[in-house]
């Protein structure tokens, strides 16, 4: 037996060298790693950005297009180590209180001035506080920024906030210009329509609705990169025309909801492509029901353990999201760092749920109707209005009839942060750390009126509260665990929301593309180490 | 009059074939709850599978669903709101085409003024809107529907009243001191009606047709199982399961026809003067 076995791995590797030899021997132009400088790539950006300056705007578009264009002082691996970006290192000190960072010393802005300290000082504390609301909560911690030098920061905190190292990605905290803004009106200023940052591609030209077009910035500081002449953003609102443009190779890469669920089995087996879900670590999504627990008999623990255990959560990821995804085991999504995976499971289980609703005295009525609800779903597209659909069915089973009100965008962003709502679908980013993205939408002080993404359920219980509180300044790891995996518990036991998925999107990049998905943030990365095969 | 009608209108085969047709959408309806009793949302087979199969006659969608019973049950919402949108509508325009063609002058200006200014807007466009801004539900489309489906039957009567307001029956009618209400009921209306029926019965028609394209756009009511919804759902699986979409497409497409076929019967056998005396 054992013999067979060592048989096999013999000829397993005697395999791969022998193809490895195959390679060698096929030419130059197969070898596997060798880089090629020159060539254009095309992106998908979709809808198209409403502005490029990062530091204004974060949307999903903007990060993708000005992610090229400007830098934070650190990257993020997969795992959501970090990496140096305009920090060359960084050393946080043993309490906690002290962070400190070496920057590049040949950066500088797409214009020719040099890039330095002050650009640091300026972005934290005047330019990113005043305009970008995640940026100003991080910075709000700060006691004070210091630049000893032209190419040393010091951030001192007012407490330990150890979630603060992940304060720093491209997008939370893009580091701006401080001889273009400082002293002018930030969303005024005229320099907003030719963006100028530190990355590894500059800013030529915007054709409104048709493509953004960025040049090699060819005195980056990282010796002989970037690889890419140039790259072209491409505007493509038909979902179907995005997807036949992967098809075509017109295009070369696709992101977040570019291809619909439906067409990625499709498209995955293309030749040319591939797929993948990694690269969204830092986003890390957590779709979820959202129950106004107000209400009656949303009010009830019970009522809405009974309508988790009502939910195939399975089948809404294989047959409604065909495939990507997992299903959710609570409220911090499992790529985040302090996640608890021993906390109460709700498995498909209509009977354990009719139990629960009739130890509420919930009794079938006429029809066999226990209670009614509204349900007003997510407004984004096909794929959530299927979603939709199927839990209205699934809890009609156990007795919960629900009733549909479709709305618009707008509509649904007034009725949820307006507390005008049973339940709704919703989906947020965790941004890296249960503090930053998740602590949010379930503490009391969090519940504040006409604010969407905040804690709209009016959920409130003063030991959660407590927990992620002593959480967010825990300087010891292992204690913070501690309290993050206890919250967690509690949340999943109290279930004021029903988790669906942590979602997943599909990146499509055609072969000839490398290094394409290599950080936390994927296609919203610098590209600096991107190259391209020549077209054939 | 109705065996006279029936032989006019027995003489046009495709009404008839339309009528057939007709009755068997109207006895789905009627029996949808007999014929699938389960709800046309449960998920009551695998998802994708094709025609055919054991547990879907006509396939299964996405979910899971049976398309036959979608069909069988989209069958009630098309009817509904065809039929209703159209009696509404027929409340509007007759009431108003009455009253304009009946007085004249500046009153039928006034009216008519008001009914090209409906008139003006394209259809569908004003339709979406009106559902968009009152939320999509069965009596909202209804309504939307109706709103958009009047006017040309406005017309229809006003051309109708005019030209029988000069006839001698009617000045009799004055003469005797009938009121103008009475003369409108009981002695215009009854004779203009055979113009109005048939092309009432191309608007259920067209009502049904925009009730579907409504839902196929996601503006149909999400709590009903209807034929453009079911269409609009499918769409983007179509290159892997035609069936999806394809069915009900039949459906909406035989319906259509045999309204159209069966209210051309009706011109036959309601204008016998104008029926083509070519064919035989």
């Amino acid at each position: 037996m054992s013999n067979r076995l060592a048989n096999l791995k013999r000829l397993a590797t005697s395999g791969i060298v022998a193809s490895g030899l195959l390679a060698a021997l096929a030419g130059p132009g197969l070898a596997q790693e060798q880089v090629q400088k020159g060539g254009t790539l095309s992106v998908i950006v979709q809808p198209e950005p409403p502005i490029l300056v990062l530091g204004l705007n974060q949307q999903g578009p903007t990060q993708t297009v000005a992610g090229k264009i400007y830098e934070g002082l650190l990257r993020y691996d997969h795992d959501l180590q970090p990496m140096p970006g305009l920090a060359e290192s960084w050393d946080v000190s043993a309490d906690g209180l002290s962070y400190g960072f070496k920057l590049r010393r040949n950066a500088q802005w797409h214009d020719g001035t040099p890039f330095t300290a002050k650009d640091v000082v300026f972005s934290a504390t005047k330019f990113l506080p005043e305009v970008h609301p995640r940026a100003r909560a991080n910075f709000s911690h700060v006691e004070s920024v210091e630049a000893p030098d032209d190419y040393t920061v010091v951030f001192k905190l007012k407490q330990p906030f150890p979630a603060f190292i992940k304060a720093f990605e491209v997008s939370t905290a893009p580091i701006m210009p401080a001889h273009i803004y400082e002293g002018t009106d930030y969303k005024q200023n005229p320099k907003n329509a030719t963006p100028i940052g530190t990355g590894p591609f500059k800013f030529d030209k915007w054709v409104k609705g048709s493509n953004i077009h960025l040049v090699r910035n060819d005195k980056y500081y990282l010796e002989g990169k970037p690889y890419l002449d140039d790259i072209y953003f491409r505007v493509i609102p038909d979902a179907a025309s995005r997807a036949l443009a992967l098809e075509t190779g017109e295009v070369d890469i696709s992101q977040y909801n570019d291809v619909e669920p439906f067409d990625v089995q499709r498209l995955k087996a293309l030749p040319h492509l591939t797929m993948t879900t990694k690269g969204y670590e830092f986003v890390a999504p957590l779709s979820w029901i959202e129950l106004n627990t107000r209400e009656a008999p949303l009010n009830d623990k019970r009522f809405r353990q009974a309508l988790m255990y009502g939910l195939d959560r399975q089948f809404i990821r294989d047959r409604i999201w065909f495939g990507l995804g997992r299903v959710a085991t609570g409220p911090v999504n499992s790529v985040t760092p302090n996640y608890e995976a021993d906390v109460a499971k709700y498995a498909y289980d209509p009977d354990k749920a009719k139990a629960l609703l009739d130890e509420m005295g919930l009794k079938p009525g006429s029809g066999g109707t226990r209670a009614e609800i509204t349900l007003t779903p997510m407004p984004y597209g096909e794929t959530w209005a299927r979603a939709a659909e199927y839990i209205k069915q699934s809890w009609s089973k156990i007795g919960v009839k629900v009733n549909l009100a479709s709305t618009d965008v707008a509509g649904w962003v007034q009725k949820v942060s307006n507390w005008d709502y049973q339940a709704t679908n919703n989906f947020v980013y965790q941004y890296g750390d249960p503090s930053l993205g998740v602590a949010r939408t379930y503490t009391t002080e969090n519940i504040r009126k006409g604010v969407m993404f905040s804690n709209t359920m009016g959920y409130s219980n003063p030991e959660l509260d407590a927990l992620f509180a002593k959480a967010a300044v825990e300087n010891d790891p292992a204690k913070r665990a501690g309290q993050l995996g206890q919250a967690q518990k509690i949340l999943v036991d109290d279930v004021p929301v029903i988790w669906l998925l942590e979602m997943e999107f599909p990146t499509f990049v055609n072969k000839r593309v490398h290094n394409a998905v290599t950080t936390a943030i994927g296609t919203s990365e610098n590209f600096a180490d991107v190259w391209v095969e020549k077209k054939k | 009059m109705s065996r006279d009608f029936w032989k006019a209108f027995a003489r046009n085969r495709g009404a008839v074939v339309g009528l057939a047709i007709l009755a068997l959408v109207v006895l789905a309806a009627v029996f949808a709850n007999l014929i699938y009793p389960q709800s046309p949302w449960d998920m009551a087979a695998m998802p994708f599978q094709p025609p055919l199969s054991d547990d879907a006659l006509l396939g299964s969608d996405t979910l899971g669903r049976d398309i036959a019973a979608g069909i069988v049950h989209g069958a009630r919402v098309s009817l509904l709101i065809g039929l209703s949108s159209t009696a509404v509508a027929l409340l509007i325009g007759v009431t108003l085409g009455a009253i304009a063609g009946y007085h004249g002058g500046v009153v039928d200006d006034a009216i008519m003024r008001f009914t090209e200014l409906f008139q003006t807007i394209p259809n569908f466009v004003l339709a979406v809107v009106l559902v968009a801004i009152f939320t999509p539900s069965i009596a909202n489309i209804t309504i939307a529907i109706a709103v958009v489906s009047w006017p040309p039957l406005a017309r229809l009567a006003r051309g109708e009243f005019m030209a029988l307001r000069s006839r001698e029956f009617v000045q009799a009618a004055i003469t005797t001191g009938q009121g103008t209400g009475t003369i409108i009921l009981r002695q215009i209306l009854p004779n203009s009606l055979s113009p109005i029926i048939v092309s009432a019965s191309l608007t259920v028609a067209t009502a049904i047709l925009l009730e579907s394209s409504l839902s196929f756009l996601g503006l149909g009511d999400p709590n009903v199982m209807s034929w453009g919804y079911m269409i609009g759902a499918a769409r983007t699986v179509i290159r892997q399961a035609w069936w999806m979409s394809f069915f009900p497409g039949i459906a909406i497409l035989l319906t259509v026809l045999a309204l159209n076929l069966v209210g051309e019967g009706l011109n036959d056998a309601l204008n016998p003067k104008l029926a083509r005396k070519g064919r035989a």
